[in-house]
């Protein structure tokens, strides 16, 4: 608790206060891990439990996923320059890119809610089997980490603009760039666990 | 939904603990009234962000969660204690089988620990509050109101009846339909996010505002038990999370994890559900090793004996905790190859166990020990604990575990880990560090009276079932048979006596606030480690200016070197988060949307979602950021509670 500031550095790390959220949400980022691990790990038991519902390899579409894992990864890349502008003190260019980045993300929202829709109309719902459950219960946990991060990434833009860039306001979205590439990261193990290995089996 | 569907109905014990809910309630708001104490209240308590005082609040919930648990037990134990006893039904029964192990270990053992380690931690390490002192109320009420609303479920609703391991099939919708499982859902989900939030929190506090000079391995033992245990919380408790919400999902919306039907896993929810459970146990064990090994060292005047052994002791125990979860069911099915494994993983643990009972014998031996009741309830706990594990390396032995499973033998040994080491630690710290919490100790007497009734009563309870267990008396029946008579009557009368014990603990509380001499220096024990460095009642800033701690046992070399906490020439102002009212509303709405999805109505739950997250966007807009301390205050509360 202490005010001193440093005088040099990234603006996010100058204050304890600042080192310490970082290092919080980096933990918290650990536990997250451990939330989706478990949730892969009921992914990999229950898979091929289908029961009378369709398998995987009948609904998975390759474009579809295709489109969406370029979508996110080129957010975590814009998102990756917005932080960059941050660093060099440009509210401008880091409210660009951020804003570049939640356009993307919402893209692949978008997606991903048609997916869902589009599976259930073909009798692969929630309820149908536990294979089902898990996949949707996976996939669908990204996806509310990815609504509350646009969400988040929303109120985060409304105080940039109204104050510019403090060493709050960057820890603020330096924590959230940190959140947003490891959403990206769970995506990439979501694509070939899920996806990939769906299609082929 | 009729009324009557809301509200438990037709059971005699059922209207009594509605009649009392209501009268304590009516006789709370009257006295606040009364005596215009709600403003106090709010400001001082519902609002405040001091680690002292949320730790304070979180004994005081364990303990009444103790009371609850307590009754729970004692009405279990007299539908035992005879055959063709009618004093409950099976479906009582097993309600209360249930909620009394839910209650004891996620709303008794483990807030009791993280309420000392609340108000113990920071002291110890000369830290000023917590990293996240908001983030820190946030878990307390989410804490709070989590075990609210587990406990109303025997009025309202029903409470769930599967016990506190809800195994499924059985805790799914088809065979437990109705709110009751809701409540052990929703209640658990609720608290264990503040947990996990405490546990994220605790180790940043530890990590990042320890004195200068404190290393790591200078740290006092109990804040490396909470480290350690950290650690454990951080990787285990998300495990519940998942857990918890599959089967919430399930229940409510109708997958298919744990079903029987489209293809589901049952055995999925013993394996996650042990997953956490195990490192679980030792969450509220390794914080209880820390306490001993603070009040061992303290009355036996020594330095604690193999320091570095202790703490690499605790951390091989952590990593272990995670590798022996099917040892919980090993006759469902798992095969040879795969007990095997986990049964000498199990007894491996036994290693280190070992290995710190033999430093606490040796940290006594040869020492002039004081026989205070904190320090006899660290002594009862030796070997009281090591029958406890050494009946668990039994357990632990998986051919031999298809005959003590479910039987009174694995109750009595977990019973004996849990009360000898999690309740007598509990006991312990609270006589510990109660001067420094209150600014006056316990009566040693009555508190000695407490400790002998419990303690025998204890015994006296739990180690017939080893043997009642043995002749086959198996656990979650709610009758005997005439040829168990004998042990299970000598056990209800142990039960009694720990009840009496408890009262007496509870009584001493009230009795020393009346009677005990005040304390002035704030060194009530002649402590060793920096949180007896402050004065008492300790100021919210906990320290006029932190101390230079690189020593072991930082106060004793302070004591020798003349320093204390208060050097006029170094004072600085000092920074303080301010009050806030966002973290009980923000879990009251919580808690109002895990109510409605209980009932499964979900406008309502969404509603009270909708609800979180505006708060958490309020929090977002929120630049509070505290206030300062200047130094004539500091210097004028300093001055004063020193006595200069
Ligand atoms: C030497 C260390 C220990 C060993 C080898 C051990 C071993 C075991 C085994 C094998 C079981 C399962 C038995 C069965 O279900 O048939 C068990 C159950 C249990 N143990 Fe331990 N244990 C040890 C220490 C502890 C500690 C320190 C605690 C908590 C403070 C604890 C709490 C429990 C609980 C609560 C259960 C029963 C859970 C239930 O089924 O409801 N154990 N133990
Ligand atoms: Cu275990």
């Amino acid at each position: 608790m202490s005010a001193h500031e440093l005088k040099s550095g990234p603006l996010e790390y100058r204050t304890q206060e600042g080192q310490m959220s970082i290092l919080g949400f980096w933990i918290f980022l650990a536990a997250e891990v451990v939330l989706f691990s478990t949730l892969f790990a009921t992914y990999a038991v229950l898979f091929g439990r289908t029961a009378d519902a369709p398998v995987p390899g009948e609904l998975f579409e390759p474009g579809i996923v295709l489109v969406m894992t370029f979508l996110l990864l080129t957010s975590s890349f814009t998102c990756g320059i917005a932080i960059h502008h941050m660093r060099r003190g440009s509210v401008k260019g880091l409210m660009t890119w951020l804003i570049i980045t939640l356009i993307l993300g919402l893209g692949f929202l978008g997606f991903e809610i048609y997916e869902f829709v589009h599976y259930s109309h073909e009798g692969a719902t929630l309820q149908s089997s536990a294979f089902w459950s898990a996949f949707y219960t996976l996939a669908g946990t990204h996806g509310v980490h990815v609504t509350l991060g646009i969400g988040w990434a929303v109120l985060l833009l409304i105080q940039l603009a109204k104050r510019g860039l403090t060493p709050v306001t960057s820890r603020k979205v330096f924590i959230i760039s940190l959140y947003w590439h490891f959403l990206d990261v769970i995506w990439i193990f979501i694509f070939t666990s899920v996806y990939l290995i769906g299609m082929v089996v | 939904m009729k009324l009557d569907e809301f509200f438990v109905t037709g059971e005699p014990l059922v209207y009594g603990g509605m009649v009392s809910i209501v009268l304590v309630t009516s006789a709370v708001i009257f006295l606040l009234t009364y005596f215009k104490r709600w403003g106090w209240l709010w400001r001082e308590w519902l609002t405040t962000v001091d680690h002292k005082k949320i730790g304070i609040m979180y004994i005081l919930s364990a303990l009444a969660m103790l009371f609850r648990g307590g009754m729970d037990a004692l009405m279990m134990r007299i539908q035992l204690a005879f055959p063709n006893m009618n004093f409950l039904n099976a479906q009582h029964y097993d309600e209360i089988f249930t909620t009394h192990g839910t209650i004891m270990i996620i709303f008794m053992a483990m807030p009791f620990l993280i309420g000392l380690m609340n108000i113990i931690v920071p002291l110890q390490i000369g830290a000023r509050d917590f990293a996240f002192p908001y983030v820190n109320a946030l878990s307390f009420w989410s804490f709070f109101f989590g075990a609210m609303l587990f406990n109303i479920s025997f009025v309202i609703g029903g409470s769930p009846d599967a016990g506190w391991t809800s195994y499924t099939p059985l805790s799914g919708a088809a065979m437990s339909p109705g709110p009751g499982q809701n409540f052990y859902l929703m209640g658990l989900q609720l608290s264990g996010i503040g947990t996990l939030a405490t546990g994220i929190n605790l180790m940043v506090t530890i990590l990042k505002m320890r004195a200068p000079g404190m290393k790591l391995f200078k740290m006092p033992i109990f804040t490396w038990s909470t480290l350690v245990t950290c650690f454990i919380i951080i990787f285990a408790f998300p495990i519940l999370t998942v857990a918890l919400a599959l089967l919430t999902i399930d229940r409510i919306f109708g997958a298919q994890f744990f079903t029987v039907t489209g293809e589901g896993m049952p055995m999925m929810w013993a394996n996650l559900f042990w997953m956490w459970g195990h490192p679980e146990v030792y969450i509220v064990i390794l914080p209880a090793f820390g306490i001993f090994s603070e009040v061992i060292a303290t009355f036996a005047r020594k330095r604690l004996f193999g320091y570095h052994a202790m703490v690499w002791s605790m951390i091989l125990i952590a990593g272990l905790s995670f590798l022996v979860w099917v040892h919980h069911f090993f006759t469902m099915g798992a095969g040879a190859f795969v007990n095997s494994v986990f049964s000498v993983s199990t007894m491996l643990i036994a290693v280190p166990t070992g290995v710190k009972i033999f430093n606490w014998l040796a940290t006594l031996y040869k020492s002039k020990i004081e026989f205070t009741t904190p320090m006899m309830w660290s002594l009862a706990f030796i070997p009281s604990f090591v029958l406890g594990g050494v009946t668990g390396v039994m357990l632990g032995m998986a051919a031999a575990d298809y005959q003590f499973h479910n039987s009174y033998f694995l109750i009595a040994h977990f019973h004996y880990v849990l009360i000898a080491g999690t309740v007598f630690a509990c006991f312990a710290g609270l006589e510990y560090w109660y001067p420094k919490m209150f600014g006056h100790k316990l009566n040693e007497r009555i508190g000695k009276l407490a400790f002998w009734f419990f303690v025998i009563g204890f015994h006296v309870t739990f180690f017939p079932q080893y043997f009642v267990g043995l002749d086959g008396m198996p656990r979650r029946v709610f009758y005997i048979i005439p040829e168990w008579m004998p042990l299970n009557v000598i056990s209800t009368v142990g039960a009694f006596g720990m009840g009496v014990g408890f009262a007496i603990f509870v009584f001493n509380i009230y009795y020393s606030y009346r009677n005990s001499k005040r304390e002035k220096t704030g060194d009530s024990w002649d402590g060793r480690t920096l949180e007896w460095a402050t004065p008492t009642p300790v100021p919210f800033y906990n320290f006029a200016t932190v101390p230079h701690a690189d020593k072991y046992d930082a106060f004793l070399d302070m004591k020798e070197k003349g320093e204390t906490t208060f050097e006029e020439e170094k004072l600085e102002p000092i920074h303080m988060p301010s009050n806030t009212g966002q973290p009980i509303i923000m879990m009251a709405i919580a808690a109002f949307a895990s109510f409605a999805l209980i009932f499964e109505w979900i406008t309502l739950a969404v509603i009270g979602l909708v609800g979180v997250l505006i708060m958490m966007g309020i929090r977002s807009f929120d630049y509070d950021e505290g206030y300062h301390v200047e130094v004539d205050e500091i210097k004028r509360i300093e001055r004063d509670a020193r006595g200069l």
